[in-house]
């Protein structure tokens, strides 16, 4: 299928000449791009690139089952096109953001308002949807929450305890991490992309570096791509464990909500083993990795694992034991497949909706070619679902990391990379715990970053939530949010 | 005299003794979660910091705000001193207590309720409709509770009304009761008072505007309202009057420290309730009280 399309192919963690990637006047660069997406692409990427007096846009697209990438772009131009969200909801934030950093307007756009900042406004005082009736009352949550968490804004319409709409708002944290990558790579580069979402440190981590690596024509050497590898699925592990405590704590089911707090220190800790880190920086290098797990800390890793494992496994028990913690979860903010797709969900959210889309398995790069964990499937598209899937990824996870720690790769930490090559596009797709992260990079002439662009996986899937919530009760909200537990710094880049 | 020492002395005890029964439960909560958990006397702590706080007022708010948590706290107080303790008897006793006691309780919930609603926070508007919501059959639970044994008894008279064993419809009437109790006292599995979730809270989502000393006559108003509840499980199902004082005395201590413990076993094991189920399980709370009624009347021991 993809193997007929206008666009240019490339594998991920792979590079192309920038001369290389076609392109289309504005309006047929719209068509072509859709008519992709209905053949079945998924839009990873979608960015504006400042070229001359106007700005181009880029599509990076997926098709999964063909395990390759693509990548199209527009003719420089500026003013309005047409919204290509009409046909592809999937685009719908990306098309706003575009917007709201190039001025590139989608005609026809269905709800065109700022996705992170207004001039000087806090987005909150943007418009929100809003439902009319004598019977409908709006509620609002945030910016600022009663938990330790970040800032972010709900808006949900309801009638009575239903909720019949919820609009949510981000943008609080005006971090300004893509306007800091411009011109680079600079020194804090590297720092900045272990914070661009912090509970991601290595995902983000290795899809920059595996941007970096790419640019130069290269890759890490096999041994950085094991323990890249293995701190990839301790990472998921950690966050699992801690999403699942958080769900039992917001059903206050005590039990697991106590025992999964711990253990996720416990995985937590075995990253640290790695590295030094209990988030695992440090770690990733561009080139390869900072740090080596140390001869004689493997057997100490399989063997704290293990208990991790096993304790983790009776906390989740409990869990599904539990008549009433099931009543909770089953058909509580359902996401069906259709909207799934259409509104381009990833991660374990999609898989949740039976979806099989995971970047290991769908677009292998580094370790992940030689050896993968199961994509791990449930079909009812409910907080339940969203839970399953954690707890079965949790016990794959596990078992991969069994296998990997029992047969290390030999060979070197890391290698000294070439300068990245200049005009060139580079994309990587690493799959974290929340779902697909997704760099791209554009160099200059002096091999700089043009323009760099990172994709959170929170970005494709805050849509979800919020479909999540229609017609669901209000009071469900916080286990709806727990079970997406989606990233605000994120978004917020 | 003896009677104004009397009252003294069984106010003091309800004042003093309620904020315990929060530590107890939080107590069990941490033991079996394997957490040492916070102190038995932590409530003790809270209200003296709360009362030391000043108040933060909305402008919007009329003194209804602080003149309802304050009227809802002298209702649950009068309400327990409605209640006999045991062997001791009943101090304000008279024909009819029964009702004043379910309408004190009424009042009290009503001015909370009032209080919520000053500062117009969607929060708090949704919390007391939820209470007033839930309330309305856990009432009805408690009225063919008090009904029940008042059909037992032939009396409407609290003294006399708890003092045999509610006979063959005890185990339905304790049932109905402990389920009245927790929902009353915005427990798990209907109500989460530990949560910091606003959407999820009843109780909890009403008191978020309140600070300093109104709030603190609110949580203590609320673990006396506790303790009285566990104190008329307790006395509408052991048989007070035909064990001697001292056995009295201990049955009763030993019964509310049960409930207590019990409250804070169901709160560590079972996960809260959708808010669609709650009225399922109130509605099973009021057919066993109505179940225990009929049994008096029908099928009771006379």
């Amino acid at each position: 299928m993809s193997a007929s399309t206008p666009f240019a192919l490339l594998a991920n963690a792979t590079s192309i000449l920038w001369a290389e990637v076609p392109t289309w006047p504005a309006a047929e660069f719209i068509c072509a791009t859709a008519a992709e997406l209905k053949r079945g692409a998924r839009l990873c990427a979608w960015f504006g690139l400042p070229d001359g007096s106007g700005t181009c846009l880029v599509a990076v697209l997926a098709f999964d089952a063909d395990n390759t990438l693509a990548v199209g772009r527009s003719e420089p131009f500026s003013g309005s096109y047409p919204a290509l969200t009409l046909l592809h909801p999937q685009a719908h934030l990306f098309e706003r953001e575009v917007w709201e950093q190039h001025g590139l307007t989608p005609e026809g756009h269905p709800w065109l308002k700022p996705v992170r900042r207004t001039s000087g406004n806090a987005p909150a005082n943007g418009e929100f949807f809003r439902v009319h009736g004598s019977e409908v009352h709006e509620v609002a949550v945030g910016p600022v929450h009663a938990g330790i968490i970040e800032p972010g804004h709900f808006r949900f319409q309801c009638a009575g305890e239903e909720v019949l709409f919820l609009e949510i708002a981000l943008g609080y944290q005006h971090r300004g991490v893509e306007e800091a990558l411009a011109g680079g790579p600079h020194r804090a580069t590297m720092s900045q992309m272990e914070t661009a979402a912090g509970d991601t440190t290595i995902a983000h981590a290795t899809a920059y570096a595996t941007v970096m690596e790419a640019l130069a024509g290269t890759e890490a050497p096999l041994h950085a791509q094991w323990l890249r590898a293995m701190a990839l699925e301790l990472e998921r592990l950690a966050n699992h464990a801690g999403d699942i405590g958080a769900l039992a704590n917001d059903v206050a089911f005590l039990p697991t909500s106590s025992a999964c707090g711990r253990i996720r220190g416990e995985f937590l800790n075995l990253t640290a083993l790695i590295c030094g880190n209990r988030f695992g920086r440090g770690l990733v290098r561009p080139g390869g990795c900072g740090q080596d797990l140390e001869p004689g800390r493997g057997a100490q890793l399989i063997e704290r694992l293990e208990t991790a494992l096993a304790e983790a496994e009776q906390a989740v028990a409990w869990f599904w034991e539990a008549a009433s913690v099931r009543a909770r979860f089953e058909n509580v903010g359902t996401v069906f497949p259709a909207q799934a797709a259409s509104i381009g969900l990833v991660g374990p959210a999609a898989r949740a909706c039976g979806l099989v889309r995971d970047v290991r398995y769908d677009h292998p790069a580094a370790w992940h070619r030689f050896a993968q964990a199961p994509v791990a499937v449930w079909p009812s598209g409910d907080v339940f679902a969203r839970a399953r899937v954690r707890s079965l990824e949790m016990q794959r996870s596990g078992e991969y990391l069994r296998e990997q720690v029992a047969a290390p790769a030999e060979g070197d930490l890391r290698s000294e990379l070439a300068p990245p090559a200049p005009n060139t596009f580079a994309v990587a797709l690493v799959e974290g715990w929340r779902g697909e992260v997704c760099h791209a990079a554009v160099s200059d002439d002096a091999g700089r970053f043009r323009r760099y662009k990172i994709i959170d996986p929170s970005f494709h899937n805050w849509s979800g939530l919020a479909l999540a919530l229609r017609g669901a009760a209000i009071s469900d909200f916080p286990i709806c949010n727990k079970s997406f537990n989606l990233s605000y710094c994120g978004f917020d880049l | 005299m003896i009677l104004i020492f009397n009252l003294t002395f069984r106010l003091a005890l309800w004042l003093l003794l309620a904020p315990l029964l929060p530590g107890v439960i939080n107590k069990v909560k941490a033991w079996v979660a394997g957490r040492r958990g916070a102190p038995m006397f932590q409530l003790y702590y809270d209200l003296a910091k709360q009362w030391r706080k000043g108040v933060v007022m909305s402008t919007l708010a009329s003194p209804g705000f602080i003149a309802g948590p304050a009227v809802a706290w002298a209702a649950v107080t009068g309400a327990a001193m409605l209640m006999p303790l045991g062997p001791a008897g009943g101090a304000l006793s008279f024909r009819g207590d029964v009702l004043l006691l379910v309408y004190l309780l009424a009042l009290a919930r009503f001015c909370t309720a009032w209080a919520a609603m000053e500062t117009g926070s969607a929060f708090e508007g949704m919390g007391a409709a939820r209470e007033v919501s839930y309330a309305v059959l856990a009432e009805a639970a408690i009225i063919a509770a008090v009904l029940s044994l008042s059909v037992q008894t032939g009396s409407v008279s609290l003294i006399t009304m708890l003092s045999p064993s509610a006979g063959a419809g005890a185990v339905l009437l304790a049932a109905g009761l402990f389920a009245v109790l927790l929902s009353e006292n915005c427990r798990v599995p209907f109500d989460d008072p530990n949560t910091h979730l606003e959407l999820t809270m009843i109780h909890e989502a009403m008191i978020l505007d309140h600070s300093g000393p109104p709030l603190a006559a609110i949580l203590h108003g609320a673990s006396v309202k506790l303790l009285l509840f566990a104190v008329l499980l307790v006395q509408a199902v052991l048989p007070m009057r035909e064990l001697s004082p001292l056995a009295a005395a201990g049955a009763l201590a030993a019964g509310v420290l049960t409930v207590t413990l019990s409250v804070g076993l169901v709160e560590s094991l079972m996960a809260r309730l959708a808010f669609r189920r709650v009225t399922l399980l109130l509605t099973t709370a009021f057919l066993l009280c109505l179940f225990a009624l009929l049994v008096a009347w029908k099928g009771g021991a006379k």
